[in-house]
């Protein structure tokens, strides 16, 4: 299939093997992902239902409807969306990091059956989002629940009822996909770990360091990598969130937790707003853009220095 | 910060010079792991009771009473009723071509982008880094049009086609990275040997990437058998539904009997855990290649 390269002669000046091994992947990849994403763009500066033949230019107008719903009296369904988004994202990149080195170092510590519990916290990461769905959206449930019924146990005369409250509804929603990603994070901080030389430990115990000394001095430093891909990834999957927030309240109630993803989805399979709903794709493209340029830049340095 | 070396420990005055040491922080540390590892699967068990239960039970008693009786039914009713069956068997329909394809066409970017010089490598590498960080919204409007207009759109094809290109990239990344640590000498040798370029591939390259191939398809069967949104985006009949997608059909249909969703949920989890519990030591070691570069 290939060209074999001779080896008494010199070497051709083009050789097209790479090429042909590339082809097919890279044809599906720029057909189905690459142009697709440029589609995109000028799907958002249409004003195309779906179904009409022909679609309409119309510059930033869909843009300009997105922002421009924004402040209000009423708070609009994209921003909502937006402002989820951030809550999702800013939550994401905080508390299920922290608890994910927390417990990787704690279990760290030559802890017997350390595996069995490793297991137990990564298994909800294991489950398909609707999985954790449903199984939260009985957790929530005020009647039949997990929750209230042990709270109005407990003597809480009128506990929330979490998945229909507008303030609660969105932490909620965060709560079970945090439940999810802790274990993600605490694995890899636990492979980072790993390249922790205990040596160095040791010396600082040796010099007098305490235990948070030595956290904050030793330990963290060394685990910057990995901190980097865990906050990319935090950012990537809070910025991607649909499935949890589609299985538990479609949004709901009233958009009170919708996020861009899913105001996307009502916008165009719902409303026939398909420029509409490009657009805010768009916009969710350009918030991860500015996370995910400087990493990629990292990464690409690093490889031009082969 | 650790009480690692036993020979670090100071003893305190209860213990005897012979044995091992065990300090109150010790014991402290024993109790906030097993209490943290239980509150935190709390969830998790709960269900597990639920779906053993009656909802007249729950709805009479509560969660948080003795169950008045253990029933195994809601699992067979569904499986059947509820469809589980064919949507689990749809999700196997869908996998397992989609992480061969995956692997295959991943495999062959990544030996020309590990193994070869050529003008447009580092573009190529480039792209396929970056779609693995996409969000996915932007490719849903596209893609749903493309299946529609190729002729995909509800059928099996359109979520296969789908997920090996939007799987590739990742597969790409960690597959080349893997490969660019195998020693150059024995393509050398090969080709010296007069090896066809193909014949490195395939007879060399490949099984000694098996490990990484494991590895990564691991993770990837865990994620292909997880999506949901290409199954709500692209799949219209209830009879192709992958289990994820399923699920929601089988709330619908449940609306309130949640020992039911629940026994339906915690079946279609089960693949993925048997994957997770059988082959831990790939997925955990996915996990860490992907991130690890």
């Amino acid at each position: 299939m290939a060209v074999t390269s001779p080896p008494i002669k010199t070497k051709p000046k083009f050789d097209f093997t790479p090429y042909l091994f590339l082809i097919g992947p890279l044809t599906l990849y720029l057909v189905w992902i690459i142009a697709p994403m440029f589609y995109s763009f000028y799907l958002s500066t249409t004003d195309w239902d779906g179904i009409s033949p022909d679609a309409k230019y119309i510059g930033l107008s869909n843009f300009e409807t997105l922002f421009g719903s924004m402040g209000k009296r009423r708070t609009s369904p994209f921003e909502y969306a937006l402002v989820n988004n951030l809550k999702w994202l800013l939550t994401f990149i905080t508390i299920p990091v922290a608890m994910g080195l927390g417990l990787a170092i704690v279990l760290n510590q030559n802890v017997k059956g350390d595996r069995f519990f490793k297991m137990g916290i990564f298994l909800p990461q294991v489950l398909s989002l609707p999985v954790i769905g449903l199984i939260w959206a009985w957790v929530y449930n005020p009647r039949d629940g997990f929750i209230n019924p042990l709270l109005t146990s407990l003597g809480l005369a009128d506990p929330p009822s979490w998945l229909s409250d507008k303030e609660l509804v969105i932490w909620a929603v965060i709560f079970a996909a945090a439940w999810r990603q802790i274990g993600y994070i605490m694995i890899l901080y636990v492979a980072g770990l790993k390249n922790v030389d205990i040596r160095l430990l040791e010396a600082a115990k040796l010099d007098g360091a305490n235990a948070w000394q030595s956290f904050r001095h030793i330990t963290f430093p060394l685990l910057a990598p990995v901190t980097t891909i865990v906050v990319v990834i935090s950012v990537i999957d809070s910025l991607r969130s649909f499935d949890l927030v589609w299985v538990m309240t479609k949004g709901g109630p009233a958009n009170a937790s919708t996020v861009l993803a899913v105001l996307m989805y009502i916008q165009a399979f719902n409303n026939y707003k398909m420029g509409l709903g490009a657009a805010t794709a768009v916009v969710l493209f350009m918030i991860s853009l500015v996370f995910i340029v400087g990493y990629l830049w990292r990464i690409m340095k690093d490889e031009m220095e082969y | 910060m650790t009480t690692h070396p036993p020979t670090m420990t100071k003893s305190t005055a209860m213990e005897g010079p012979k044995t091992k040491p065990i300090s109150t922080t010790r014991i402290l540390l024993y109790v906030f792991i097993i209490g943290f590892t239980l509150v935190y699967m709390a969830p998790f068990f709960g269900a597990i009771i639920t779906s053993l239960r009656t909802q007249d039970d729950i709805t009479l008693n509560g969660f948080w009473s003795i169950p008045t009786a253990i029933t195994f039914e809601n699992y067979p009713r569904a499986w059947e009723q509820g469809n589980v069956n064919r949507y689990l068997l749809n999700s196997f329909i869908i996998t397992i071509p989609a992480l061969i394809g995956t692997i295959f066409l991943s495999s062959l970017s990544a030996f020309a982008l590990a193994r070869y010089k050529f003008p447009g490598n580092q573009l190529i590498y480039f792209i396929y880094v970056a779609g693995t960080m996409l969000p996915f919204q932007i490719l849903i409007l596209p893609i749903f049009l493309l299946s529609n207009a190729t002729g995909l759109y509800n059928t099996y094809w359109s979520l296969i086609v789908t997920h090996v290109a939007f799987q590739m990239g990742f597969c790409t990344f960690v597959l080349r990275n893997f490969m660019k640590t195998l020693p150059g000498e024995i393509m050398d040798a090969a080709r010296i040997d007069g090896a066809s370029e193909w014949g490195i591939y395939w007879k060399i390259v490949m099984p000694l990437t098996v490990p990484g191939i494991a590895a990564v398809a691991t993770l990837e069967f865990t994620w292909i058998f997880n999506d949901y949104l290409w199954a709500l985006m692209l799949i219209q009949d209830d009879s192709l539904k992958p289990v994820t997608a399923g699920l929601s059909t089988l709330q619908g249909q449940f609306i309130t009997n949640w020992p039911m969703i629940v026994a339906g949920a915690l079946l279609a989890a089960l693949p993925t855990l048997i994957v997770f519990f059988a082959l831990q030591r790939y997925f955990i070691g996915g996990l860490t290649l992907g991130s690890g570069k």
